[in-house]
């Protein structure tokens, strides 16, 4: 009776390693294979060849950057920063078929687009532009 | 903040910009080209930003300086957005106060914005230290942190600051504000640190604003001050702002 009941527990126990095993190896493939749809590795006519730190550790480490270097700009002055959102946008924002820029946090955008999927809500953009300044912005 | 934790603080991201290029090497020639017109290790405590404001200068009903800081900052006119605002709530960064001598009649009209003191209220009241003063003087808020009191506002004795009531959309990349946030002159502190100008410095078409480093006894501004009678609004509260004004 007791040995079948450790037998059923072990058993339920395997079960649940299995699981999560199984969400975080689901979940790093995700976060490997974002080129998989198109949106998700977007990047504009105007960006250079490579982001500023490599694109598997801006995947984890993008907000790191950005607080960091969000305070030495706002309260040090240094503007020759890495984590700057400015750079973000300039670099992903998308435009329409109609040559309007789109929205960074617009819904599939680069950043929404993420961030959707993982559940993360963006607050950065309650304040910051989404769209570089002096282009024609595609209407909401 | 200490002085020691600012020291170490300093070291600190000081050893960090050493690695930066090894750790980063994708780093792009724009990049570069950027960073040189800026100073790299930012605000420097050898500086302190004013301006002088010439009033005799200063055309009766003229805003070219509130226009041109609502195109730079997004704000007022240069923004579709704070449309459910009323008048008294919406933001005002810089506006134009006219002064008239009761005796005399005579009237001047002069620009009013933050004026950046030397000890301000606004960073004595906030209890979350987002109202801050750079090292060259610059009084600036963290939105990052900013709760929206608002005591600040009601510390300001230049009615200097404002509250975004409402969800913004249509900001400026180089002036992020938000709902929820307090904003004021930021002294164009992003042209600044790129070397320029404010803007309402920069289009005043009457030339009756001048801006510069008062530490530097060689600077347009010194010299412009050590020869002309200025003076500070409400010097008596001592808070020593560096927005001077002559001809009042
Ligand atoms: S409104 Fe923001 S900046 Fe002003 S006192 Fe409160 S927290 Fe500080």
């Amino acid at each position: 009776m007791l040995s079948q009941m450790l037998k059923q527990i072990s058993r339920q126990r395997v079960t649940v390693v299995a699981l999560v095993l199984g969400s975080l190896m689901g979940y790093a493939s995700i976060a490997q294979s974002g080129d998989r749809d198109g949106v998700r590795s977007s990047i504009s006519p105007n960006a250079g060849d490579s982001c500023v730190r490599e694109t598997s550790w801006m995947r984890r480490n993008h907000m790191e950057l950005l607080q960091h270097d969000r305070d030495r700009t706002l309260r040090q002055g240094i503007r020759s920063v890495d984590g700057s959102i400015k750079g973000c946008v300039e670099c992903h924002v998308q435009q329409d078929d109609h040559g309007n820029t789109v929205a960074i946090n617009a819904e599939n955008q680069f950043c929404s687009s993420c961030h959707a999927f993982t559940s993360v809500s963006i607050d950065c953009f309650e304040c910051h532009a989404t769209t570089p300044d002096s282009v024609k912005r595609a209407a909401k | 903040m200490s002085q020691d934790h600012n020291k170490s603080r300093r070291h600190f991201l000081g050893q960090a910009a050493a690695t930066t290029a090894v750790i980063a090497p994708g780093i792009t020639l724009m990049t570069i080209a950027q960073a040189n017109q800026d100073q790299p290790h930012g605000a420097s405590s050898s500086k302190r930003w004013g301006m002088l404001v010439d009033t005799n200068k200063c055309t009766d009903g003229c805003t070219d300086c509130v226009s041109a800081c609502q195109q730079e900052n997004g704000w007022g006119d240069g923004s579709s957005d704070e449309s459910l605002s009323n008048p008294q709530q919406k933001a005002q960064w810089i506006r134009t106060v006219t002064i008239r001598d009761k005796q005399t009649g005579h009237t001047n009209q002069l620009p009013m914005m933050c004026q950046h003191c030397e000890s301000p209220a606004c960073v004595d009241v906030c209890p979350t230290g987002a109202s801050m003063k750079r090292v060259d003087g610059i009084v600036l808020v963290d939105k990052h942190i900013c709760i929206g009191c608002r005591y600040c506002m009601m510390a300001c004795p230049y009615k200097a600051r404002s509250f975004v009531h409402e969800s913004l959309h249509d900001q400026k990349s180089n002036s992020p504000r938000g709902k929820g946030t307090v904003e004021a002159c930021t002294m164009c502190v992003h042209r600044v640190d790129h070397g320029d100008q404010p803007a309402c410095v920069e289009k005043c078409s009457s030339g009756a604003m001048m801006f510069g480093d008062l530490n530097d006894p060689n600077s347009d501004i010194s010299k412009k001050l050590a020869e002309v009678d200025s003076t500070q609004i409400r010097a008596d509260l001592g808070l020593n702002p560096s927005i001077r004004y002559s001809g009042i």
